[in-house]
């Protein structure tokens, strides 16, 4: 089970800036190990983003994304007290979903 | 005083401290550094090509670390050059001058006997860690003096490559406690290599001198 | 020169394509990659990784491990048991139950030891995280370190032992050896210096002490780690080709006495994000 993801949300003006920052070894599949042999590909593939269970961010990712990735972005509304709950899902269809509360 | 000074200050007013507050004798500046040769032997464990007797000083060594951000007395640095200039092995045939386009690989390569390198694996000289060379390569480093347009700024003689030479197999013939590791003399480079590293820098077809 | 790990790729392409932009390189070239090596690091400042390891040192320093299934809650880093914030400012120190100077892995494994009944051998295993393997350690000194973020280092050499730490640390700083007779004075010995594009502090002086020991640990892009002080001098010995220095040795506690103790009067600013 991967480590949990760490969500910061917060009001700026009429939008919410959401900032998150996922654990994960987003390996591109072009690496080799120390024996020469490639090592497999694993990376996050689909991520969203609810905003009071209504998705305000669909992303597809491929292996250019750097490990442990940080995603930075803004929705319009949202308020204090709202749920963000964001769900990343990986190439080997293992996912996780983590909230936070807006701030 | 300058700032390397204030530290060194400081390091001698802690034990100045320690003797007026009458706790043990501070120790001498000799026992300090025995202690700290022992200390560093016991902190250390062999891995890969590198073993425990890395860590045993040979006198140039020894002799450079006590005179650390000093100024070296002179019989002391003629004393540390002339033991290193003998060390020095020329080439059997007598040629000085190898191939410049092998020169800048020993020079680009930055691997070789860390306890993580392959021992059978390349070895180079990772001349550009610490030095400009080819204009093309601009990842240099400023450790050292630019060798930019070495052959070219000091003419292409016979004593010059001899100097060149001498200076990477042993730069300790030339500068006691020069920051630039004796290349030939500790075996990292053998005398083939050297002599296409001096072609890097002497050859006036080499990148160097254009 | 380093092997090539995946940040460290993009990095170098986009510094050639740079370089390829400005045409010939004469002498400018440098100046314009170290700036724009600097904005990226700018920019890389947010969302830092190593925030994922101060979470999860903060979990595991509350849990119940080891024979004597105990938390590492009570571990008294210098203020007193249970006390984190700003221990860290005042490490290396002169512990009495020890009766030595311990850096904070050293007191780690020493709290892992007395509190939770650990052996001092499985304390000491594995302590920096490599591609499948996560290191504790590595997690309890981001978070014990990130209670210390902006509190002035203040390292004390009250103890003789302390001083004495001192002692052999500035000794070994200048203790030349290995195949290349190289030590750590030979390239953190002066000022404005650079191996290849990365700039070397002068830890010799407060000024480059300051800036660079109250910067460990970090998240090291090119590692895809968080990586301690203890690491940052094994690694620096490997590339001194000494043989390998040992975790938690006194060797390495007497170094970081002294290059902690020459940071004293500077704002403590880690875990940072190195390239």
């Amino acid at each position: 089970m991967a480590d949990p993801m760490k969500i910061r949300a917060n009001v700026v003006g009429d939008s919410t800036e959401v900032k998150v920052l996922m654990s994960h070894e987003m390996e591109t599949g072009q690496r080799k190990d120390a024996q020469g042999k490639t090592i497999p590909a694993w990376f996050i593939q689909n991520v969203t983003v609810a905003h009071n269970g209504k998705p305000v961010l669909n992303a597809q990712w491929g292996p250019a994304i750097a490990k442990n990735p940080f995603l930075s972005f803004k929705f319009k509304g949202g308020a204090k007290g709202d749920k963000i709950e964001i769900t990343w899902v990986d190439s080997r269809g293992e996912k996780r979903t983590d909230e936070a509360v807006i701030a | 005083m300058n700032r390397r000074q204030s530290i060194r200050a400081l390091a001698a007013c802690a034990a100045a401290v320690a003797v007026v507050l009458g706790c043990a004798t501070a120790p001498g500046d000799a026992e300090v550094s025995a202690k700290a040769a022992a200390v560093l032997q016991s902190s250390f464990k062999e891995q890969g090509q590198a073993k425990l007797d890395r860590l045993v000083q040979d006198d140039t060594q020894k002799t450079c670390s006590e005179y650390s951000g000093k100024v070296i007395p002179k019989d002391v640095a003629e004393r540390i050059e002339k033991a290193n200039l003998a060390s020095i092995k020329w080439p059997a045939d007598g040629k000085l001058l190898g191939d410049w386009k092998n020169g800048e690989r020993i020079a680009q390569e930055g691997r070789g006997m860390q306890y993580s390198d392959d021992p059978k694996g390349p070895v180079g000289a990772n001349c550009y860690a610490c030095h400009r060379l080819s204009p093309q390569e601009v990842s240099y480093g400023t450790i050292g003096p630019p060798l930019y347009q070495f052959g070219k700024l000091r003419g292409y003689s016979d004593e010059m490559r001899k100097y060149a030479y001498g200076k990477i197999y042993n730069a300790e013939a030339y500068n006691a406690c020069t920051n630039m590791p004796r290349f030939g003399h500790s075996g990292i480079l053998s005398v083939q290599q050297i002599s296409d590293v001096v072609a890097l820098l002497m050859d006036p077809d080499s990148p160097v001198n254009k | 020169m380093m092997r090539v790990r995946r940040g460290v790729a993009p990095v170098a392409a986009f510094v050639l394509a740079l370089v390829s932009a400005f045409g010939a390189p004469a002498v400018p070239a440098q100046g314009n990659a170290v700036d724009e090596i600097a904005k990226y690091r700018a920019a890389l400042q947010d969302g830092n990784p190593a925030e994922l390891w101060e979470a999860r040192g903060a979990d595991l320093w509350k849990q119940k491990r080891g024979p004597k299934t105990a938390s590492l809650e009570q571990c008294d880093l210098g203020l007193g048991p249970g006390v984190v914030k700003g221990a860290y400012a005042r490490l290396p120190r002169y512990f009495a139950d020890a009766d030595r100077v311990m850096d904070l892995e050293t007191r780690i494994v020493w709290c892992m030891v007395t509190l939770q009944g650990f052996s001092e051998a499985d304390a000491k295993k594995g302590p920096f995280g490599g591609p499948d393997r996560k290191a504790d350690m590595e997690a309890y000194v981001a978070y014990v370190t990130s209670e210390s973020r902006g509190v002035k280092m203040n390292v004390a050499l009250d103890h003789p032992k302390e001083r004495e730490a001192y002692r052999l640390g500035e000794k070994m700083f200048y203790f030349r050896g290995g195949t290349h007779d190289f030590a750590c004075a030979t390239c953190h010995g002066e000022d404005g210096k650079r191996i290849r594009l990365q700039d070397l502090p002068n830890l010799t002086q407060t000024a480059g002490a300051q800036k660079a020991y109250t910067t460990w640990p970090a998240y090291r892009v090119s590692q895809g780690e968080l990586r301690s002080f203890q690491w940052r001098l094994n690694d620096c010995f490997r590339q001194q080709r000494f043989p390998e220095l040992v975790f938690a040795s006194d060797a390495s506690i007497a170094l970081t006495m002294f290059l902690a103790r020459n940071a004293n009067g500077a704002a403590f600013d880690a875990p940072a994000i190195k390239r």
